[in-house]
């Protein structure tokens, strides 16, 4: 038997281990922004018990099947109330939502906008992979102008959102982009993320060699190498200037980190009534 | 702290009526979108729930109102929503994954005409196959129909007790003129108000599967924070929880989620016999329809016809073996709703030819007045 079926991944605890393999291709970028996740909600030294995943539909989506917490898989685009609803009723959970782009941006991309308006009290884990992924490759609202899926094969038309620039508009208190090259800051971000009161949005770049990649002649090594060539750390950038173009370069970074109440502070305050 | 239950008389429409017997029922979560003419429920929910430990929230839509309310239940909470037919039809999608993850909750549907935007203020009963038949897929539900504001609030209660007892959403098809009426209500004292909640695990945490059926057909429920890392998916799951993507499986799991509700129809169904006993004519109603029907079967037995009324407080699942009896022993059936055919379909089909089946009905916009059933049961009974 070989031996590395017998010892212990550091991250078996957290694990629902009966469930692996795992059904993302190789080369994929989604474990090891799930990696950081699970390191970054183990390191908080929080109650796991009172931790909650919530995943929409999607490759990325699939991220709440394989984690053992307390964890919900529900319907495409509508993590972001469930969760919300779950924040609310129990207060004491702290509830992840680990999702992909197309999941949380254009079928969620309503629930995106006010659950940050609100400042609920959430974590956002978006893995942005410019695609759709687990339906083969279609054009996303991340998608890059021109570039080729299967329902944009003569390039895409469109424009991609700047998912930043998104959140801040919308009210989101916590905004930073990495790549899952740089899981470092990115578990160190999830961290600040889950320590936090209020909407911490991180988007997180990861190839789909399988979808987005063998469409537009990119293969796993080639994202790796445009993560760490075009990616320019800028703490502190004002969303309205951050780019993502894998030719002139990738604006990442903690952007954003403020504090206004969140919208259960704001209820208590001012929907409950008061003890006179 | 004030009551939630207000003990004592009340003069209310049905939608306040509605969410005053949602906190008695111990509801302290509500997920709404404004819309006519169910809004008044959202608004009194906003009012009193903060009042009572509770949580309100206007979400963005109603897909949204439906996601949250479910969420709030896995955490534990007893969740509600309430909307009418458009947003009824964008709830659909989550309803059917309360159905899947088998979640306790209550959607109000207080029906107004439609298709589409139809007449917002006013009333029909068109929604009552989508409400058996509107997510996709292969599923049961359970529907109650209420014909006044004292049996919104009796139903609502009602309904939380049959979600909680058999884990799933449980549907309050109410409509615009019920939900629109002042009436007066009696609340009762919280010490004579039954309550039911989920059936809860025992044992070891890490030995739980939370689709494991109990022995009624529905599996104890762990709610999210209490340490049994459970885990729910719309997708097709074994008794873990876990996705499994075999026909087998499909089967086992949409065997279990129809099987719990067929196998306790007699604990979950009821209806009212209204002059029944020695009935030539038999009018099935449900709703403010039913309303009209008691005072047409009054009026006939006046004139010397045996008419009597079944009236539907549950609508799905569908009191077959009721209908079968009936249609074995009176000349003449007449299903009586606001809609074009909707019941009568059922009726007919548990007829089964037993008995000529007959409807009246239009698409809503008005009520339908004993006048207009009077005159078919007097046609029925010269046949
Ligand atoms: S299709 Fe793309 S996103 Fe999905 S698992 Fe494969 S590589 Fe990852």
């Amino acid at each position: 038997m070989n031996s590395s079926h017998t010892q212990k991944h550091p991250l078996d605890g957290i694990l629902r281990t009966d469930r692996i393999p795992h059904i993302w291709c190789p080369g994929c970028g989604i474990g090891t922004v799930f990696s950081s996740a699970l390191i970054a909600i183990q390191s908080t030294g929080a109650d796991l018990t009172k931790t909650a995943v919530v995943s929409g539909i999607g490759c990325s989506g699939r991220g709440a099947g394989y984690v053992k917490l307390d964890s919900y898989h529900t319907t495409h685009g509508r993590a972001l109330p469930f969760a919300t609803g779950m924040k609310l009723a129990n207060p004491e959970l702290t509830v992840v939502v680990f999702s992909g782009d197309g999941d949380l941006f254009a079928i969620g991309g309503n629930h995106f906008i006010h659950a940050a308006r609100r400042n609920m009290d959430l974590t956002v884990i978006c893995v942005n992979n410019l695609n759709y992924g687990m339906t083969g490759g279609q054009a996303a609202a991340t998608t890059p102008h021109m570039a080729k899926t299967t329902t944009t094969p003569f390039g895409n038309p469109e424009p991609p959102f700047n998912l930043p620039l998104l959140a801040y508009a919308s009210g989101a208190t916590y905004i930073a982009r990495w790549t899952m090259l740089h899981t470092r800051d990115l578990t160190q971000s999830i961290e600040e993320a889950l320590a936090r009161r209020g909407f911490s949005f991180i988007e997180v770049l990861a190839p789909c060699p399988t979808g987005y990649g063998r469409r537009n002649k990119l293969k796993p090594i080639d994202f790796l190498k445009i993560y760490q060539e075009k990616a320019i750390v800028k703490n502190g950038a004002h969303p309205a200037e951050v780019i993502l173009d894998f030719n002139q370069g990738i604006t990442i970074g903690k952007f954003i980190e403020y504090d206004r109440p969140t919208f259960s502070e704001s209820y208590e305050r001012i929907c409950r009534p008061q003890a006179s | 702290m004030k009551p939630a239950v207000l003990t004592g008389e009340h003069f209310l429409t049905g939608d306040s009526a509605c969410a005053e017997g949602a906190l008695a029922a111990g509801c302290r979560f509500f997920a709404g979108y404004p819309i006519t003419p169910a809004t008044e429920i959202a608004e009194h929910m906003s009012k009193r729930l903060p009042e009572v430990g509770g949580v309100f929230i206007q979400m963005e839509d109603e897909m949204a109102a439906m996601a949250a309310v479910l969420g709030a239940s896995c955490a534990g909470a007893k969740g509600m929503t309430a909307t009418s037919g458009p947003g009824f039809s964008l709830m659909m999608e989550n309803l059917g994954l309360g159905i899947a993850m088998e979640t306790p909750c209550v959607v109000v549907n207080v029906q107004r005409a439609g298709p589409s935007t139809g007449l917002p203020t006013l009333g029909a009963q068109g929604d009552m196959m989508q409400a058996r038949w509107g997510s996709h897929g292969h599923y049961e539900i359970i529907a109650l129909a209420p014909a006044s504001p004292q049996e919104i609030f009796f139903q609502t209660i009602t309904a939380f007790n049959l979600s909680e007892t058999y884990r799933l959403p449980v549907l309050i098809m109410a409509d615009e003129v019920v939900g629109h009426l002042s009436e007066r209500v009696l609340i009762p004292d919280p010490s004579k108000i039954r309550l039911e909640s989920r059936p809860r695990p025992k044992g070891r945490k890490d030995r739980f599967r939370p689709f494991h059926p109990g022995a009624n057909g529905v599996a104890p429920m762990a709610n999210a924070g209490e340490g049994y890392m459970v885990h729910f998916t719309g997708l097709t799951h074994d008794e873990r929880g876990y996705p499994v993507m075999t026909a087998e499986a499909h089967t086992e799991m949409v065997s279990r989620i129809t099987g719990k509700i067929r196998a306790n129809l007699d604990k979950i169904i009821q209806v009212e016999e209204y002059r029944l006993e020695d009935a030539d004519v038999a009018l099935i109603s449900y709703g403010i329809s039913s309303r009209s029907s008691y005072s047409a079967v009054d009026e006939a037995r006046a004139r010397g016809i045996k008419a009597g009324l079944l009236r539907l407080i549950t609508v799905w699942p569908f009191p077959e073996e009721k209908i079968r009896e009936l249609a074995g022993r009176v000349k003449c059936l007449i299903t009586v709703e606001l809609n074009l055919g909707q019941i009568h379909l059922e009726v007919q089909r548990c007829a089964a030819g037993m008995a000529p089946a007959l409807l009246v009905g239009h698409a809503g916009g008005t009520v339908i007045t004993p006048a207009r059933i009077l005159e078919e049961i007097c046609g029925a009974s010269r046949q």
